[in-house]
């Protein structure tokens, strides 16, 4: 009998066959712990009464959701990882590098085959080389730091099949959110969710970590593409056959299989205040908007901006509107100035903000207010989330967002 | 008898062949700017009016410049008031350019007029020969709605500049070290007026620096001389003077104060008050926990240019940040196409969005409890970039960014 | 874990997000208790209020979703909540509750039968009684039930450590 891919993580790392409803012990390849979450960590980490961390080196520390500081005590978070880290030998710590998940595989961090661990939901991002890679609480993380091991249930696959060439103004957040639609918010709970066919052999491993970092979205532990030569490339790695072999068997059961074709898809967006909330752009086309977004975890990179670049070169966002552009990292964002992208964004009109996690984490980078509208790329649209429970959030693709920002209007790309 | 600068604008402003200090006049405004600060109350003002109506809306410029991107529900709610209001009358409205004072420099301002701001660093007008001030919001109203303000015509202290500023050392060292000698209450309700053959010496950003800190030593305005290198600078942006101004051979200033540019050393205003001046050396134990490069004082493109220079191959200390902001959007496309924005995140520098950041102390790079910031920023007064038990420490552009790369108040010589 | 209580109900709808649960503005207090007034707030700026230790919270499918904070949970259990009954959690959530010592039901009718204000009785691992009528309610898996009766992962740890 087969085994899907996640099956095969897990198993190779407990050495033994495992199947679905197997409850096992792993060792923890990478944790990663957040600024928001690192004085409760740390606490939790202390309280337990550890006195060391299992291995410092396969610990990161990454500060993003507070930089800039927009609150008196945002800095003691940075402060007081900055001690946790020299009392425990912690050597990862990224001050202002950018997005957590944008840099655990970015930093060559998190590899095909690994398991992680982190106190952010996107964690899930990771699975974007082919890692095991989930988000938990500040208390599960305090343990794995202690014991270097975490308790988890092998979860059921539900496979997504993907074939052809996808129209133009179509990219890969159009596809995830889709499937969330199509799966609701909570259809691929405890699940694996797995993508693959051709259309996916054509994606970048940038557009892979759109879907992946949204897997979560539809409730899932972890959203995987099987690694192939682009995954290596990316990751600096040789394609062995040890990677090789990290793909379901032809023979693996699955919960569900959802197959598509990729000409079938349109662009569209999620509509408040659910990402389920799935309409393609055209029927809500015509709506005003006061803001737009681009930037995070889900949308926040060189190809991301690039595609926004090409749709605003020459021209200029719309009056009255921001533009808001948040490159996921200091590499990303030295790339765009690299090739002309940031100047093309910033003659439209768009402000340009530091790497971060910026507006997604709804804290500041662009907060609205009562009765405005904002159309993002991030991966949430819960109510409230940017501002009061009277803003309207659209979630879309960079190419949605750009044609928006020009016109005013949610418009087609 | 002759007339100061001052008295000349302001007579013009009121109608009249001359004035002198002492005298209350009424005045026409040629421009009122406001911003995100305070422009919300205004509004709410301007509402409560039994028949509101703008005298002159060409007159008008709002700027968004202090919590942008917004960062809470009510900052964006203030914005929204103030964008929906522009929008419905037509005013000037620029969100997200840059800082107010930049923005009006490099588009409005022109030699000989007489500005309102309701922000107290309007005197960084001055630079262009214009007669620029802070008010509250209750003048603005006032001055929105009938055109028209008084003014007390303030007396002058003349500044003669002489020499040149030594290398590594900075406009910005030279206003600190004159508001050090004079207090910070010393122009109170007067002008500071600059002149003599030193100020050839200074370009446009130097100048703008100068007048723009004016206000943290009391001063009502302050003037500079109309030269060459000024009208330049208005040519440049694509305007002419209005009038160009020079006082009279026989005014009378309330005091005459010699400076020799060669004498100025890099200086550092200490926590808590910005006439708190030390020889930087003497901080160099200070460890820091941010550097900030920008604001309306030092964020153009001269200072990033002193900050590029000094990092270029070296990396921020590990533990800092370092905020680098440019003051508008010129600014930050110019910086691009240098170089010099890669210069600063190649380093480790945080490069913003042109705003007033942590000057401003709410927005952007908050410091915490027990936190030290060295800033090119216009104030170190307690609490003013984040957590009331936090000092700002204010410098040159080159000493913050040396004291970035160090991790402890360095000058430029030391990295 | 198994004594009855009794406890009134409070009921949210499908989907109640972390977000909802405690908006990311208020994540960097210091101390939960400092989070309190705020949990609920975007949809029911009044309910952290009006919720008194004991209540229950009643709910609709995929409590929880959304971000791992585990001041979610936390907050929650900081008010009193005696237990939540939802048709179903988001994982992240459900595994956060479990290692605070915040015990979460799940169940697919008690929903659509119970209105607020509603008083139940509970019997964990058994049933709850409502409105003269009993819902059946199953037990958590052993390995979670450790957790839960060691009163939550920290003091799990503790013992492992031998502090306690």
């Amino acid at each position: 009998m087969g085994q899907t891919l996640v099956e095969k993580i897990i198993g190779n790392n407990v050495n033994k066959t495992v199947k679905p409803g197997d409850i096992v012990t792993v060792d923890v390849d990478w944790c990663m712990v957040d600024d928001i979450m690192v004085p409760f960590a740390v606490s939790k980490f202390e309280e337990m009464g550890f006195d060391k961390v299992f291995d410092p080196d396969k610990l990161v520390l990454i500060y993003d959701h507070f930089l800039p500081a927009t609150q008196v005590d945002d800095s003691r978070h940075f402060r007081v990882g900055d001690e946790f880290a020299k009392k425990y030998g912690v050597k990862n710590v990224h001050r202002t590098e950018g997005i957590c998940h944008q840099l655990m595989t970015e930093a060559g961090y998190v590899k095909p085959g690994q398991i992680a661990f982190g106190t952010d939901s996107h964690t899930v991002t990771y699975g974007c080389v082919g890692a095991f890679a989930t988000g938990i609480g500040y208390t599960e993380m305090a343990g794995i730091l202690g014991t270097g091991q975490l308790w988890l249930k092998v979860p059921e696959t539900i496979k997504v099949v993907i074939n052809g060439k996808l129209p133009g103004n179509v990219s890969s957040k159009d596809v995830i959110l889709r499937i969330i639609g199509d799966l609701t918010s909570s259809g691929a709970t405890y699940a694996s969710l797995e993508f693959s066919g051709d259309t996916i052999d054509d994606m970048s491993i940038a557009s892979r970590m759109t879907m992946s970092n949204m897997a979560v979205e539809a409730g899932a532990k972890c959203g995987l593409f099987a690694p192939d030569e682009k995954t290596c490339q990316y990751c600096n790695i040789e394609y062995t056959d040890d990677i090789k072999n990290l793909r379901s068997d032809e023979d693996a059961e699955f919960a569900r299989v959802m197959t598509y074709r990729a000409e079938n898809f349109v662009p569209v967006l999620a509509c408040p205040s659910l990402v389920d909330n799935i309409h393609p752009v055209s029927e809500m086309a015509g709506k005003k908007v006061d803001q737009v977004f681009l930037g995070s975890c889900t949308n926040g990179r060189l190809e991301d901006l690039q595609t926004a670049a090409k749709i605003l070169k020459g021209k200029h966002v719309k009056e009255y509107l921001k533009f808001i552009v948040t490159p996921a990292s200091r590499k990303i964002y030295r790339q765009a100035l690299a090739d002309g992208t940031l100047e093309i964004l910033s003659d439209a009109g768009a402000i340009i903000t530091t790497p971060g996690c910026g507006l997604c984490c709804g804290r500041a980078g662009g907060i609205l207010s009562d009765g405005e509208v904002v159309v993002a790329t991030n991966n949430r649209n819960f109510l409230g989330r940017m501002g009061t429970s009277k803003v309207e959030i659209y979630l879309a693709s960079p190419a949605t967002a750009a044609a928006t920002a020009l016109t005013g209007f949610i418009t087609e790309a | 008898m002759g007339m100061t600068m001052a008295e000349k604008i302001i007579a013009g402003a009121a109608g009249k062949e001359s004035c002198k200090a002492g005298d209350i006049e009424t005045v026409t405004l040629d421009r009122l700017m406001s911003n995100d600060g305070t422009t919300h109350l205004t509004i709410d003002m301007y509402n409560n009016l039994k028949n509101p109506h703008i005298a002159d809306v060409d007159k008008l410029v709002w700027i968004v410049d202090h919590n942008i991107p917004a960062d809470s529900p009510k900052t964006a709610a203030s914005q929204k008031k103030m964008r929906d209001f522009a929008r419905e009358h037509g005013i000037r409205f620029y969100e997200g350019e840059g800082v107010c004072h930049q923005i009006m420099m490099e588009n409005h301002v022109r030699p000989g007029e007489l500005i309102f701001g309701a922000d107290s660093h309007t005197c960084a007008y001055g630079a262009l020969g214009a007669f620029g001030t802070g008010v509250g919001c209750t003048d603005y109203l006032y001055a929105m709605v009938t055109g028209t303000s008084w003014l007390l015509v303030p007396e002058t202290i003349r500044f003669n500049l002489n020499g040149k500023l030594n290398e590594g050392v900075y406009a910005r060292d030279l206003i600190l070290t004159i508001i050090g000698r004079i207090s910070a209450n010393g122009a109170n309700y007067k002008a500071m007026e600059f002149a003599g053959p030193g100020l050839a010496t200074l370009t446009m950003a130097d100048r703008i620096s100068i007048c723009n800190l004016c206000v943290e030593a009391g001063a009502k305005t302050a003037l500079m001389e109309v030269d060459d290198i000024a009208l330049e600078y208005l040519k440049a942006h694509g305007r002419e003077p209005k009038a160009i101004f020079k006082s009279d051979e026989d005014a009378n200033f309330a005091q005459v104060i010699d400076v020799d540019l060669s004498e100025i050393k890099p200086i550092v205003a200490k926590p808590h008050f910005v006439d708190n001046i030390v020889d930087a050396k003497e901080c160099q134990d200070v460890k820091i926990d941010e550097a900030f490069l920008g604001s309306c004082n030092n964020g153009r493109l001269e200072d990033l240019r002193v900050g590029a220079r000094i990092i270029k191959g070296k990396k921020v200390a590990e533990g800092v940040r370092f905020l680098v902001v440019p003051a508008s959007r010129a600014v930050y496309k110019e910086a691009l196409k240098e170089g010099i924005l890669d210069t600063f995140m190649e380093a480790g520098a945080m490069v913003m969005n042109p705003n007033c950041s942590v000057c401003w102390g709410a927005c952007q790079g908050v410091i915490g409890q027990g936190e030290v910031l060295i800033s090119t920023g216009t104030r170190n007064f307690k609490g003013r970039a984040g957590h009331k038990d936090s000092f700002v420490y204010l410098a040159s552009a080159a000493t913050v960014t040396a004291s970035a790369i160090k991790g402890t108040i360095a000058t430029a010589d030391m990295v | 874990m198994s004594e009855s209580f009794t406890a009134k109900i409070w009921v949210l709808g499908d989907d109640i997000d972390t977000d909802i649960i405690l908006p990311t503005e208020y994540l960097a207090y210091k101390e939960i208790n400092d989070m309190k007034p705020y949990a609920f707030s975007p949809l029911r700026p009044d309910l952290a209020s009006k919720i008194q230790p004991g209540d229950m919270i009643v709910a609709g499918r995929n409590f929880g979703c959304g971000s791992s904070r585990e001041q979610a949970p936390e907050v929650v259990k900081a008010l009193g909540v005696s237990c939540v009954v939802a048709k179903s959690y988001a994982r992240i959530f459900f595994r956060n509750a479990i290692n605070n010592g915040l015990l979460l039901i799940e169940n697919q009718e008690l929903y659509d039968q119970v209105k607020e204000g509603d008083i139940a009785k509970v019997t964990p691992g058994k049933s709850i009684e409502v409105n003269g009528k009993t819902y059946e309610i199953a037990s958590l898996p052993d390995n979670l039930m450790e957790i839960l009766n060691a009163g939550g992962l920290v003091k799990a740890m503790r013992k492992r450590n031998g502090l306690d």
